[in-house]
C-alpha cells in the first residue's frame, strides 16, 4: 500500500468542544476562541489551563472551551483569576473579557491586577458596543457611533470619549506586554495569533501580566452586513484604536 | 484572634480591604500567612477581594475575607455568586453603626443583611455569632469546616467591640490543609479527567428551579443539624432575655445582678443566627414567661424571636442603634420594667 491519499489538514482544536456557538454570523468571538484554542493545543497547555469567562457575549465560553473554566461576576474576571493564580502558580490562567466587562464595570479590577503584575494572560475583545444586552454604548464606543443609548451617535460632550484602556495599562509598571490587533482579515488574524502566543509565553516564562486587545466586528449591533462590519473595523475603528505593540518589556523577541 | 484561628484551621489565603474596626485582622495575617507559605493580598476594593475569594475557593484553597458593615455591603454580589456556585469561604463582619457611612462604634445593625442575604437570589449563609474571644477562635475554626461541609459561605458576625477586645484564648492544634479531604469540584487543570465548569448562570427556568431546590435542601440540612445556642439561668425564669454577641455579655451581667436581687431572669443566647434556634427558644415560651429582646440595633433579631415564639408569650424589645453601649444596669432596668409591665423602658412588640 502506498501512503494514504487523504491527509487531515484542518480540524477542530482539542481545546474547543464540538459545540455550536451562539455567536452571530460575522462576530469576532468565534475567531478569537479558535485562536486561543489552537495556541493552547500547540503549546500543550490545555490540561493545565484554568480560564475565566466574563459576563457579556462570551458568558457561555465555558460551553465552548474544552478546559477548566469558571464564571466571574461582571467585570471581576481578573480578581477571580488572581485568586486562582495565587492558589495554582503552576497552572496557566487566562481571562477572556469584553469591553464593557474589562473597561467599564471592571476597570478597577483590570488595572490593579495588571499593576500587581499578576502572571495572567488576558484576551480583551473590543467591539465598541454592548453586544449581549442589545447594542448600548460601551466605554469603547467611538465618537459618532450610534448605540441604542447614544441617540444621534456618541457625543463626547454628552457621553464622554472612548477609552483606550490598553494604553492606560501600558503605564502600569508591572505590565509586560500589551498589543492591539484586529480580527478583520486573514493577515490580521495571523498577527493576532502571534500576539496571543506571545502573551501566553510571557506567562509561561513567569514574566508578569500581559493583554492582547482584539478589535472585533459586531455586525448585529453595528447594524451592518458581516463584510461591511469587517471593513468598518479595519478602516474606521483602527483610527480610534491604532494597531500594534503598545508595550513590550518581555525580551522575548519576535514570536512565530 | 480570628487570624491565628484561621491559620490553624488551614486557611492559607486572605483577601481584604482596610476598614475600621477590623484592621487588626488583615494586619496580623499579612505577616502570619507569609510564615506558612500562604497568600495575603490587600486588594483595591472589597469587591475585588470577595472575587479573589471566589478564585481561591474554586481552586480548592481555604480562604477568608473580612470587613465591616459598609465593606460587607460591597461584597454582597460576590457572596451571592459563592452561594450560586456552591463555593466555600469564610467571611468576617465586625459590625459598625449604619446606615451609610454611619460610625465606627460597635453595632448589630447588619443582622438582616447577614441572615436574610444582603445579595440577590434565594440563598442562605450560615451565620455564627461569638460572644467572647475564646468562642471567636473556636467558631472561626469551625467556620472553615462548615463551609467545606456544605460548600457554602459561612459568616462570622461580630462587632467593633469584639474586633478590638483582648482576652486570653486557648487555640486548637493547627491542621495541615494538605491533609484535608480532596474536593471533586475544584479547578486545577483537566489532566486525566473531563474539564470542569463552575458557574451559576442557568438560563433554562426548570434547570434553575432544580438548582434552587438543591440549595434549599442544603439549607434544610443546615437547619436540622447546625443550630447552636446557649442558655443561662432559664429553668425557673419568668423573664427570658434574648441577646447575641456583645449584647449577650451585657445581658448576662444584668441577669447576675437581677438574680442577686431575687428576680427570676434568664438569658437565651443564639450562637447561630441562621439557622436560628427557633425550637429551643419556643420551648422556653410557656407558662406566662415573658421574652425580652436586647439588641444593638433598632429591632432586627426581634423578628426571628417573634417567628420562634409566635403568640405563645409577650415579647418586649430594647433596641439600641448607633453605637452607645448600654451597661448591665441599663438592661436590668429594661428587665425590671418588663416584669412590672410598666412600659417605661423598651417597648412591647405587637404580634
Amino acid at each position: 500500500m502506498s501512503q494514504a491519499a487523504v491527509r487531515r489538514i484542518f480540524s477542530r482544536p482539542e481545546s474547543l468542544k464540538p459545540a455550536m456557538t451562539h455567536y452571530c454570523p460575522g462576530c469576532g468571538h468565534s475567531v478569537a476562541h479558535r485562536l486561543v484554542a489552537e495556541l493552547l493545543d500547540e503549546l500543550g497547555l490545555r490540561e493545565r489551563t484554568i480560564g475565566v469567562a466574563p459576563v457579556g457575549c462570551a458568558v457561555l465560553a465555558y460551553n465552548y472551551f474544552n478546559f477548566d473554566m469558571v464564571e466571574a461576576p461582571h467585570g471581576r474576571a481578573l480578581a477571580v483569576a488572581t485568586g486562582i493564580k495565587r492558589v495554582h502558580p503552576d497552572k496557566f490562567v487566562l481571562t477572556y473579557q469584553g469591553d464593557g466587562d474589562l473597561a467599564a464595570i471592571g476597570t478597577a479590577e483590570t488595572i490593579h491586577a495588571a499593576n500587581r503584575g499578576e502572571k495572567i494572560s488576558t484576551i480583551f475583545i473590543n467591539n465598541a458596543i454592548y453586544g449581549m444586552t442589545g447594542g448600548q454604548m460601551a466605554p469603547t464606543t467611538t465618537v459618532g457611533l450610534v448605540a441604542t443609548t447614544t441617540p444621534g451617535g456618541r457625543d463626547p460632550d454628552r457621553d464622554g470619549a472612548p477609552i483606550d484602556i490598553s494604553q492606560m495599562l501600558a503605564v502600569c509598571q508591572r505590565t509586560v506586554y500589551i498589543e492591539r490587533c484586529a480580527l478583520t482579515s486573514p493577515k490580521n488574524i495571523q498577527k493576532a495569533k502571534r500576539a496571543i502566543k506571545k502573551s501566553f509565553l510571557v506567562q509561561l516564562n513567569n514574566l508578569g501580566f500581559s493583554l492582547v486587545e482584539l478589535l472585533s466586528p459586531c455586525p448585529t449591533n453595528w447594524k451592518m452586513s458581516p463584510s461591511d462590519a469587517w471593513r468598518w473595523a479595519e478602516s474606521i475603528l483602527t483610527k480610534t484604536y491604532p494597531l500594534g505593540v503598545i508595550k513590550d518589556t518581555s525580551g522575548l523577541g519576535e514570536v512565530r | 484572634m480570628v487570624g491565628e484561628a484561621a491559620v490553624r484551621a488551614g486557611c492559607r489565603y486572605y483577601f481584604g480591604y482596610p476598614i475600621t474596626p477590623q484592621n487588626e485582622l488583615p494586619e496580623y495575617l499579612s505577616a502570619r500567612l507569609l510564615e506558612v507559605g500562604g497568600t495575603f493580598i490587600q486588594a483595591e476594593s472589597e469587591i475585588a477581594s470577595i472575587n479573589m475569594v471566589i478564585g481561591a475557593s474554586v481552586s480548592g484553597g481555604r480562604v477568608m475575607t473580612s470587613s465591616s458593615s459598609p465593606g460587607i455591603s460591597l461584597k454582597q454580589e460576590g457572596i451571592s455568586y459563592l452561594c450560586g456556585q456552591e463555593l466555600p469561604a469564610v467571611i468576617v463582619n465586625m459590625m459598625r453603626g449604619g446606615p451609610g457611612l454611619g460610625n465606627i462604634a460597635p453595632s448589630q445593625a447588619d443582622y438582616f443583611q447577614a441572615t436574610r442575604g444582603g445579595g440577590h437570589g434565594d440563598y442562605r449563609l450560615l451565620v455564627l455569632a461569638p460572644a467572647s474571644n475564646q468562642e471567636l477562635a473556636e467558631l472561626t475554626f469551625d467556620a472553615f469546616d462548615l463551609a467545606d461541609k456544605y460548600r457554602n459561605p459561612v459568616m462570622i458576625l461580630g462587632d467593633g467591640l469584639m474586633g478590638q477586645m483582648m482576652e486570653p484564648v486557648v487555640f486548637r492544634d493547627p491542621i495541615d490543609p494538605r491533609e484535608l479531604p480532596p474536593k471533586d469540584y475544584i479547578l486545577d487543570g483537566c489532566k486525566g479527567r473531563e474539564p470542569r465548569a463552575v458557574f451559576s448562570m442557568l438560563l433554562d427556568p426548570p434547570t434553575l428551579y432544580s438548582h434552587n431546590l438543591k440549595l434549599l435542601k442544603k439549607y434544610e440540612d443546615m437547619s436540622a443539624r447546625e443550630v447552636r445556642y446557649d442558655t443561662y439561668q432559664v429553668d425557673d425564669a419568668e423573664l427570658v432575655l434574648v441577646a447575641y454577641g456583645t449584647a449577650s455579655r451585657i445581658a448576662k451581667g444584668a441577669v447576675n445582678r437581677l438574680r442577686r436581687e431575687g428576680l427570676k431572669v434568664g438569658l437565651f443566647r443564639p450562637v447561630t443566627l441562621w439557622p436560628y434556634p427557633k425550637e429551643a427558644l419556643r420551648s422556653l415560651a410557656r407558662g406566662g414567661v415573658k421574652v425580652g429582646v436586647f439588641e444593638l440595633s433598632v429591632g432586627q433579631m426581634v423578628e426571628d424571636v417573634v417567628m420562634s415564639v409566635g403568640g405563645r408569650c409577650e415579647v418586649y424589645l430594647q433596641g439600641i442603634p448607633g453605637g452607645p453601649i448600654p451597661t448591665p444596669a441599663d438592661v436590668a432596668e429594661f428587665a425590671v420594667s418588663v416584669l412590672k409591665g410598666d412600659g417605661l423602658v423598651g417597648r412591647k412588640v405587637e404580634i
